[in-house]
């Protein structure tokens, strides 16, 4: 009798205020995306296309939260997600958005939008399917629970394959010289 | 002959006068440390270099090395709490590593990676802190400042300058310059003084070198603090040794 397959874990991933770059380096493991596609299947994902979130194992959440919808997703990621991982320097410290968090909003955004030379009669955006900046940038440990840091701008792709190999082993997941990295 | 003292187990053997970190470190032992430096007087401040001695938590970089010591270190008790002051000092500060030209070259970074510290876990304080870009040659950034005091000491014991000093206390202490203007550009620190070489992290920088040595084959690049702090110990009292990681500084 063949033995029934062991179920897949069930991953989801996304983007904050992310530049995507933690995403790429996730590509970065290259081929060996094929022998984690024998152990995962992924949902709600930037490469599924997904929108919305279902119950998963591991969710993968690059960025800090800098907006309401922010907040949003990375609820919904809670909510769904057995184990969340935050993935690089914004979502762990807020990173480069946060370089923001010293400064007033609303002088950042009069600047950008109304003072800055170039764009004259410009307007400040307002149109409601905008999600609305929250005043500070927050690490998303600030809002949620958050299971596991993978540190970096961005993680190596070794480091989050070692990363992501470990726990789906059920080992304590470490990284050592050389690939913990926070530059 | 000199008498010894226990360090995890291990026999150290000390001088009269060594404090437990100087003759750990000669003798080959590590003990996480940020604010101690071979060539200065103990300041005993960052607390990271705690031990325990016969039972209770001490600085070794201000205990005095005694006979029959029982010391512990490397025990798991002492590392979380490390762990804890260095993720302490990230939320403390503005540490964004990704833009700081002493990324790789950075005691605060490669102690962090030394003791596996994946976050900082605590809400960020953000704290507001210009830079002082005023001197021609020497870019002074606040927000990476650990208040360890090196520049301090190396700027009154060494250079005899006395160009920095640390103002008010708790939560507000902070690094002043001393000049009636406040600015660097007004004091007498020049390019060759101590104080440029000892800062741990990246608040006192020389201008215009920032990458000249490529991020990734930077000193902790090569290998963990661990291993490159025993070469930078003071193997013979008498002559005082020399730092590694003060004459790298480019």
């Amino acid at each position: 009798m063949i033995p029934p397959a062991k179920p897949k874990l069930r991953i989801a991933t996304t983007s904050l205020a992310g530049c995507f770059g933690c995403h790429m380096s996730f590509l970065d493991i290259d081929e060996r995306l094929f022998p984690l596609l024998d152990l995962v299947e992924f949902d709600r994902s930037p490469l599924t296309d997904i929108k919305h979130c279902g119950p998963c194992d591991i969710g993968l959440i690059e960025g800090g939260v800098c907006n309401a919808e922010n907040v949003h997703v990375l609820r919904e990621f809670r909510k769904n997600c057995k184990t969340l991982i935050a993935i690089g320097a914004c979502a762990i410290n807020g990173g480069l958005p946060a370089q923001r968090n010293h400064l007033d909003l609303g002088s950042c955004l009069t600047e950008v939008y109304l003072t800055e030379p170039g764009l004259a009669h410009g307007h400040i955006p307002n149109d409601p399917e905008l999600p609305l900046p929250l005043d500070k940038v927050h690490p998303l440990h600030e809002v949620v629970k958050i299971d596991y840091f993978i540190p970096g701008c961005p993680p190596s792709g070794d480091a989050i394959w070692k990363f992501l190999t470990d726990l789906i082993a059920g080992k304590t997941p470490e990284l050592g010289h050389g690939l913990i990295k926070y530059d | 002959m000199s008498d010894t003292f226990q360090l995890d187990g291990a026999t150290v053997p000390f001088e009269l006068g060594q404090t437990v970190i100087q003759a750990a470190l000669a003798a080959g032992s590590y003990i996480p440390h940020l604010c101690y430096h071979p060539e200065f007087k103990p300041h005993g401040s960052c607390k990271l270099c705690t031990v325990k001695v016969n039972g209770r938590t001490v600085a070794s970089c201000t205990m005095p090395a005694e006979a029959g010591l029982q010391v512990e270190s490397d025990i798991e008790e002492l590392n979380a709490l490390r762990r804890t002051l260095v993720q302490m000092l990230f939320a403390e500060g503005n540490h964004f590593c990704p833009s700081c030209e002493k990324s790789g070259n950075c005691v605060l970074q490669a102690l962090g990676y030394d003791l596996e510290v994946h976050t900082a876990g605590f809400r960020h304080l953000y704290p507001d802190r210009p830079v002082d870009a005023s001197h021609p040659d020497i870019l002074l950034d606040f927000n990476r400042c650990i208040l360890c005091e090196l520049c301090v000491r190396a700027s009154s014991e060494m250079d005899g300058k006395n160009v920095f000093a640390l103002s008010g206390r708790g939560i507000t202490k902070h690094l002043i310059v001393n000049a009636e203007s406040g600015k660097l550009v007004d004091t007498d620190i020049a390019l060759t003084d101590k104080a440029m070489q000892v800062c741990p992290v990246g608040v006192i920088l020389k201008k215009r070198v920032g990458f000249s040595q490529p991020i990734g084959e930077r000193r902790y690049d090569k290998s963990p603090i661990s291993a490159q702090a025993l070469q930078d110990a003071p193997r013979n009292p008498e002559t005082g040794g020399s730092c590694d990681a003060c004459e790298s500084v480019p």
